[in-house]
């Protein structure tokens, strides 16, 4: 009577294989690594970068244990950290400034494992160190923004069309335009409707005054936000690859926070200055008079700077204005020919400055200048068709939309679209990562083994069982957090142990009910069956409550509580699983053949 | 081996009432703490800045002191954490200042005075991030008890889900009274301790509970309060050894697992060890107080049934 049909042994067994598998890469630890990966959209990892890096890698007489091309980056891996540093220089040098060359740590398992899938776990910023920032986007202050410069907008566009107003207001969130007839008015709010669609436009009379009364539209507001976080994700992305960081982790949390998680970087000042940074965007214009002659230096007042596709060009060294004054730029087309275009808006200063320089300036080139790495590059160096008023730009010329959707993020990406803050820093230093899992790691064994010893004192063979079964709890819960890469922090190792401790429950209950069983005076076989039929019900309704706390902590919880709901979660799974399955199975195996049983050993 | 070889049923139910005052005097104690002295919330949920510092060499504490107040940071407190190489350092939160860049201002400031001093970790909370941890903090220990309470109430009966509910948010009041009675910090990995023992403790109420409704059926002629102490009593030699051996495991964290695991496992420790107490002898005396009777398992279909005849 107890014996598993074929398949469901098979089914455990394969279970448990799977498992082994998957938890292995765990096992064969990590080895120093170099990785590169192209700075820029535009470049791709592929097999010539590959090559580039083995030739250079050769010539150095440095010899990678592997490498391997994935589709973000090149890795190569080392046996040491003294090759690894090494490699690191030389790629540096050899590559130049389109590819982070970052230091890395890869596992060292072996390729058939990688191959499908098995990596090691995760690990959080507490376990292996590193930065983790929570940035506070200032929503208020982007719309602030955005209103001035419709205001300043609004203020050119009425004194372009000559129409007369006697003032422009920002007052919060509205802007009020004052006009001096009811005639004006109705001439300016036509003018207005035309060029800005996103205000919402009142009429108000107010002491012999006629008052037009300017609000952002909830869409307008709505977009203003989403593509202020786009912003930053974007700026904070290109700066952090400036810190030559393997994984950076840049996300939106919520409507208006960003996540940047660092690991291994130490030196959190630096980080702080860099993600800090505005303004790496100026635009000046292209000195026409003189040639660039290679070789030579640039003549006096200009500068040489490299277009995107690297035909070198002088640019005078007088700044026009710097990314600061674009208050937005988005990909379009253009409306009389329906061109690729790049529309830009700058604000009131900036718009001022443009205009002069535009008049003076016609059928001349301007070069706009990205800063990276404290190293320009040109990204568009448009000619001058005539004046520009009103500080919105339009760039176009033989771009694709590809290349337009680029240009303007490159554009916005050289400013923060809103101030930010850091609401929440976590460090951990690597020393205290290691040591974090030594803790985790020895308290978990230790327990274990205390639980292992006393199972086995007080229910024998079954108590044997029992170990077992925990044990392949612990190989499934550990191959399960491996397959879906879940984030391991040190609260999820104690969720780990803790699930471990919880998880003997499900075995107590069973012997306890066999013992019982057999003390009423059933057949040991008898026993055994009532006793698992018996437990199952008991032990899923127990394991439900736990599985609520579980999910609350998970919705609720941040960060490595996070990961300790995870770990509490799964480890309920695998724990059902394998105190019922796996230790039945294993009971069958013991005793399931034997017809005429009278005794077991169960203490 | 065997611990509980029981023959007679231990009458629970007879001491229910100096159980359940027992209770109620801790559980007035805890409350008392709590409201006199409050809890001492980490930087988690208040905000500020703590910083971990390692030195090569046994750290002169009055120093640390020294170089802090040097650079304006009156209020910070320092003080030894796990070893005598190690220092804590606790800023408050500060009006108007960047809490963002003081760490560096810290570390720069101690290295000035030994070069050898290494910044282990750094916690930076804003009042803003502070507060929503509390929120949801909240939050989650509402959900798991409606959660809780809901899942019994549809499994068992309503008197089953408050008596649980009931016996155990009491074990978390009491876990809240020790924290504020010593003054141990509260930090979010705690609230994850508190709300796992929550999830845990309940199923030592589910398993006396399923005993119950099992006795209801099969023993027909005996006293609830005898079907009760016939549970508790089946059923306690498995609640002692779980307990026992999930302890072994927190117990083997709270001295292996460090600092940063040290309050997590005396939270989840003061935890098991009432949960043991106040589902066996809380929860169920309040089950009797509630009074459950055996017509709440088995529905008196012969009434039922005459009401149809004409």
């Amino acid at each position: 009577m107890n014996q598993y049909p074929l398949w469901k042994n098979l089914l455990i067994l394969a279970a448990l294989v799977i498992g082994l598998v998957y938890t292995l890469p765990n096992f064969y630890g990590e080895s120093p690594a170099v990785q590169v990966s192209p700075l820029r959209s535009g470049v791709k990892a592929d097999s010539v970068l590959m090559g580039r890096v083995e030739d250079a890698l050769k010539a150095a007489s440095l010899n990678p244990d592997a490498i391997s091309l994935d589709a973000t980056s090149v890795k190569a891996r080392f046996a040491d950290t003294d090759s690894q540093i090494k490699a690191k220089d030389i790629l540096q040098t050899n590559l130049g400034e389109d590819y982070v060359v970052a230091l890395n740590l890869l596992p060292r398992s072996p390729q058939w494992l990688t191959s499908i899938n098995a990596l090691p776990m995760y690990l959080g910023l507490d376990l292996r160190g590193g930065v983790h920032f929570l940035l506070q986007i200032d929503m208020k202050g982007a719309l602030d923004k955005a209103l001035e410069a419709a205001a300043s907008d609004i203020r050119s566009t009425l004194r372009e069309q000559n129409i007369a107003y006697s003032g422009v207001n920002r007052e919060d969130k509205v802007v009020t335009v004052k006009f001096r007839d009811a005639e004006a008015r109705s001439k300016g709010e036509a003018e207005i409707k035309q060029h800005f669609n996103g205000l919402f436009l009142i009429d108000k009379d107010e002491g012999g005054e006629f008052l037009l009364v300017a609000t952002l539209k909830p869409e307008e507001e709505k977009r203003i936000q989403d593509s202020a976080v786009q912003q930053n994700l974007v700026t904070l992305r290109n700066r952090v690859n400036e810190l030559g960081v393997a994984e950076p982790v840049i996300q939106q949390q919520g409507a208006d926070r960003i996540v940047v998680q660092l690991p291994g970087v130490q030196d959190t000042a630096r980080a702080k200055d860099i993600l800090g940074r505005t303004a790496t965007l100026e635009v000046r214009l292209v000195d026409e008079e003189h040639h660039y002659v290679e070789g030579s230096p640039a003549p006096f007042g200009t500068e040489m700077f490299k277009e995107r596709d690297g035909t070198p060009l002088l640019v005078k060294k007088a700044v026009i204005f710097t990314g600061e004054r674009i208050s937005d730029a988005q990909p379009g087309f253009d409306n009389r020919d329906n061109e690729p275009a790049v529309h830009i808006n700058l604000d009131g200063i900036g718009a001022r400055k443009f205009k002069d320089a535009t008049r003076e300036n016609v059928g001349k080139r301007m070069a706009i200048i990205l800063f990276e790495k404290g190293k320009g590059e040109i990204v568009t160096a448009p000619v001058i068709r005539e004046e520009i008023g009103g500080g919105r730009v339009q760039i176009t010329g033989s771009m694709s939309t590809e290349e337009t959707r680029n240009t303007a993020l490159l554009l916005r990406a050289g400013a923060l679209a809103a101030p930010m803050e850091i609401v929440e820093e976590r460090t951990v230093g690597p020393s205290l990562g290691a040591d974090n899992i030594t803790r985790g790691f020895h308290s978990t064994q230790i327990g274990f083994t205390a639980i292992a010893i006393f199972m086995i004192a007080y229910y024998l063979m079954f108590g044997g069982v029992s170990v077992l079964a925990l044990g392949a709890n612990l190989l499934l819960l550990v191959a399960l957090l491996s397959m879906l890469q879940a984030t391991l922090t040190l609260p999820g190792m104690a969720g780990i142990a803790l699930t471990l401790g919880m998880a003997i429950d499900a075995n107590v209950l069973i012997n306890e009910r066999i013992r019982e069983e057999l003390r009423n005076g059933n057949t040991p076989q008898a026993s055994i069956h009532a006793g698992y039929e018996q437990a199952f019900g008991t032990i899923f309704d127990s394991n439900i409550t736990t599985l609520i706390a579980g999910i609350a902590l998970f919705m609720f919880g941040s960060g490595p509580i996070r990961g300790f709901a995870v770990v509490l979660c799964l480890g309920i799974l695998t724990s059902m699983f394998s105190a019922v399955l796996v230790s039945r199975a294993l009971v069958n195996l013991i005793y399931g053949h034997k017809p005429r049983l009278t005794k077991v050993a169960i203490g | 081996m065997e611990f509980f070889r029981i023959k007679q049923d231990i009458p629970f139910m007879s001491y229910g009432r100096y159980t359940t005052s027992i209770s109620l005097v801790t559980f007035i104690i805890a409350v008392i703490f709590l409201v006199t002295r409050g809890l001492n919330f980490g930087v988690d949920f208040t905000g500020g800045t703590v910083l971990e510092m390692h030195y090569a060499q046994p750290a002169d504490l009055n120093k640390v002191r020294e170089q802090l107040n040097g650079i304006g940071l009156k209020d910070a407190q320092v003080q030894n954490f796990g070893s005598s190489h190690d220092v804590l350092i606790q800023v408050p939160l500060k009006q108007n200042t960047s809490g963002a860049k003081l760490s560096e201002q810290v570390r720069d400031a101690l290295q000035s005075q030994d070069a050898s001093v290494e910044m282990r970790r750094v916690e930076f909370v804003g009042p803003q991030v502070g507060k929503e941890l509390v929120d949801n903090g909240a939050m989650a220990l509402l959900l798991v008890s409606l959660g809780i309470v809901c899942y019994l109430w549809m499994r068992f009966e309503w008197k089953f889900g408050l008596a649980a509910i009931i016996a155990n948010l009491h074990d978390v009041v009491i876990i809240l009274g020790f924290f504020a009675a010593f003054q141990w910090e509260f930090s979010l990995s705690v609230l994850a301790a508190v709300l796992a023992v929550l999830g845990y403790s309940v199923n030592e109420s589910v398993v006396v509970f399923d005993r119950i409704r099992e006795n209801f059926r099969k023993l027909r002629k005996t006293e609830v309060a005898g079907i009760i102490d016939n549970a508790i009593t089946r059923t306690m030699s498995r609640t002692i050894i779980t307990h026992g051996c999930t302890q072994i495991m927190v117990t083997s964290m709270l001295f292996l697992g460090g600092e940063t695991l040290h309050y997590f496992a005396l939270a989840l420790t003061i935890g098991i060890l009432f949960s043991i107490y106040s589902s066996v002898l809380v929860a169920s005396p309040l089950l009797m107080i509630f009074g459950v009777s055996r017509e709440d398992f088995i529905k008196p279909e012969k009434t039922a049934a005459e009401e149809v005849l004409p």
